[in-house]
């Protein structure tokens, strides 16, 4: 943290010399002000476009690794085909090809948060598989037994057995998931999604100032990745607490 | 090997002719039996756990099963409640003959009931959402309802102060204990023990064999496997001696003890009281 405001002021001290020009965010100004809280502004669809998609990305991918646990071979192949396939598409290409080219496939035109959204959930959903799967494999076979022996169907035993504890073991990986969509948000901004990043190219494009409003972006991503890595360590403390 | 199976068996019988039991004295034992395994067989890959093994057991015996690790034991109960899958042969479980069916699965699952080396707890649940699970989720039970048979079961085992503990904040006699009350919670008709008292230290084997000496008592089927020679000469009427997949040898407690049949048995026994 020290390091970060020590980097900080240095930026501030050496805008002084001239060469930078922070005036175009300097809050003491209107100019200014208006211009933050216009790069501001787009931390809301940065966090709602994250959110969203990785909720649903948790919840495809659950689906996609159950099959991958199967003792049925035909399951397992659609578990393995998926991820792989997933996996091998870039995430700009995704967003460009759900974005333009799925309206041309099937006639469903997507607004700009959705395309994004399902892009950047698919995307991420091929990894939740693989976690998710891990995360259930690491349950030791006597809780399935257990589980059976006091004759809970399979959806029973994953809800109440080995869900939950394979969660908890999985929450850090679930963080760093969230951590690394809030950053592969920004990529949505290629096709017009009002996010930190557009902000921040359509200012560019009007002051001229991409030191120091790209700065500014950087400084947007970290604080809300900290906020989130803290509140991911403070939720895994709260589940280790509850059941010691 | 049915031959000899089929003499142990209702010597077995005669011996707990002492009474208590409704089944003793009548000649058809299969009819009368709760479980009844006929040429069972179990490979895993090329190895065979389980050759052509026969067993009855009646309602309300208190069987107990012992011999040399390896020797498919396990495999032998685990088949009971099909954690295993049997092979070949045929397996009847209170009238249910074991297949893949899940409401038959279902049923069997609902009678036997079975308890773990490594007690295997949920251990993200409280000892009382432990023991209600099942009654709610399978039998239907109202949270209530559930929770009073939970605590009725708690008492039985003489733990009821730590319904609201985590597994992991119990001793291994007390874990072991929860999860005997857990199956009991489902109100099977059968029990299944395998080595019970094996990952015990040995100041917990007493509380645990406590409770299911009173359980024994109590007219529920039992198989137990178990080394514990004490418990088996107290609460067994019939001891199966098992060996490299097979049964080897059927008796009651206290003439296999005395005169074991079988080389192979007397070894053991041997071997086991000297340890
Ligand atoms: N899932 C499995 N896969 C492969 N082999 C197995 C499996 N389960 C058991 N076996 C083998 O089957 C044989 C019988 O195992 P089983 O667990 O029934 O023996 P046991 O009599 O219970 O022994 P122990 O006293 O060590 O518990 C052993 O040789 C074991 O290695
Ligand atoms: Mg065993």
């Amino acid at each position: 943290m020290k390091r970060i405001y020590a980097i900080a002021a240095l930026l501030v001290l050496s805008g002084c010399s001239g060469n930078w020009g922070w005036y175009v965010v300097d809050p003491t100004t209107t100019g200014g002000m208006n211009n933050l809280k216009f790069l501001a502004s787009g931390a809301y669809y940065t966090i709602l476009l994250s959110v969203t998609a990785i909720l649903i990305s948790i919840v495809v991918g659950l689906l996609v690794a159950l099959p991958g646990l199967s003792e049925k071979r035909g399951w397992r192949i659609f578990n393995r085909t998926y991820v792989e396939l997933v996996r091998a598409v870039p995430i700009l290409v995704l967003i460009l090809w759900v974005y333009y080219g799925l309206p041309a496939l099937s006639g469903i035109t997507l607004n700009v948060f959705w395309a994004g959204v399902l892009a950047l959930a698919l995307s991420d959903s091929a990894f939740q598989a693989e976690i998710f799967r891990a995360g259930i494999q690491s349950i030791a076979r006597g809780q399935y037994e257990a589980a059976q022996s006091i004759s809970l169907n399979y959806r029973d035993t994953m809800r109440y057995v080995i869900l939950p504890q394979a969660i908890r073991r999985i929450l850090p990986a679930l963080g760093n998931q969230l951590v690394y969509m809030l950053k592969m948000s920004s990529l949505v901004s290629v096709i017009g999604m009002q996010e930190l990043t557009r902000k921040a190219n359509e200012l560019v494009v009007s002051e001229y100032r991409p030191l120091e409003i790209y700065t500014i972006l950087v400084l947007e991503y970290l604080v809300i990745i900290l906020v989130v890595s803290a509140g991911v360590r403070w939720l895994e403390r709260r589940m280790k607490a509850s059941d010691t | 090997m049915p031959d000899l199976l089929g003499n142990a068996n209702s010597e077995g019988l005669r011996n707990k002719a002492a009474g208590h039991h409704i089944y003793a004295g009548r000649g058809d034992k299969t009819a009368m039996s709760i479980i009844s395994m006929q040429n069972v067989s179990k490979f895993f890959g090329d190895f065979q756990a389980l050759k052509d093994v026969s067993l009855n057991v009646a309602q309300g015996e208190r069987v107990v099963v012992c011999g040399p690790s390896g020797s498919g034991k396990s495999t032998l109960i685990r088949c009971i409640n099909r954690l295993e899958v049997h092979d070949a042969g045929e397996i009847i479980v209170d009238g249910t003959v074991l297949t893949d069916k899940p409401e038959d699965l279902e049923k069997i699952r609902g009678t036997v009931g079975m308890v773990f080396q490594q007690f295997n707890l949920f251990p993200h649940l409280k000892v009382i959402d432990n023991l209600c699970l099942g009654p709610r989720r399978v039998l239907g039970l109202s949270e209530e309802d559930a929770r009073a048979r939970a605590m009725t079961y708690l008492e039985r085992v003489q733990i009821p102060d730590q319904a609201d503990k985590f597994p992991r904040q119990l001793s291994g006699g007390q874990q072991q204990r929860v999860a005997i009350a857990r199956s009991l919670c489902m109100e099977p008709r059968i029990l299944l023990f395998d080595e019970p008292t094996s990952a015990l230290d040995p100041e917990m084997i007493a509380e645990v064999l406590e409770v299911m000496t009173e359980l024994a008592s109590s007219g529920i089927t039992m198989i137990v496997v178990t080394h514990e020679m004490g418990f088996a000469r107290r609460v067994a009427d019939r001891m199966v001696f098992m060996d490299r997949g097979e049964i080897v040898e059927v008796g009651a407690p206290e003439d296999v003890f005395t005169a074991p049949k079988s080389k192979r048995f007397g070894a053991f026994i041997k071997q086991i009281l000297n340890h």
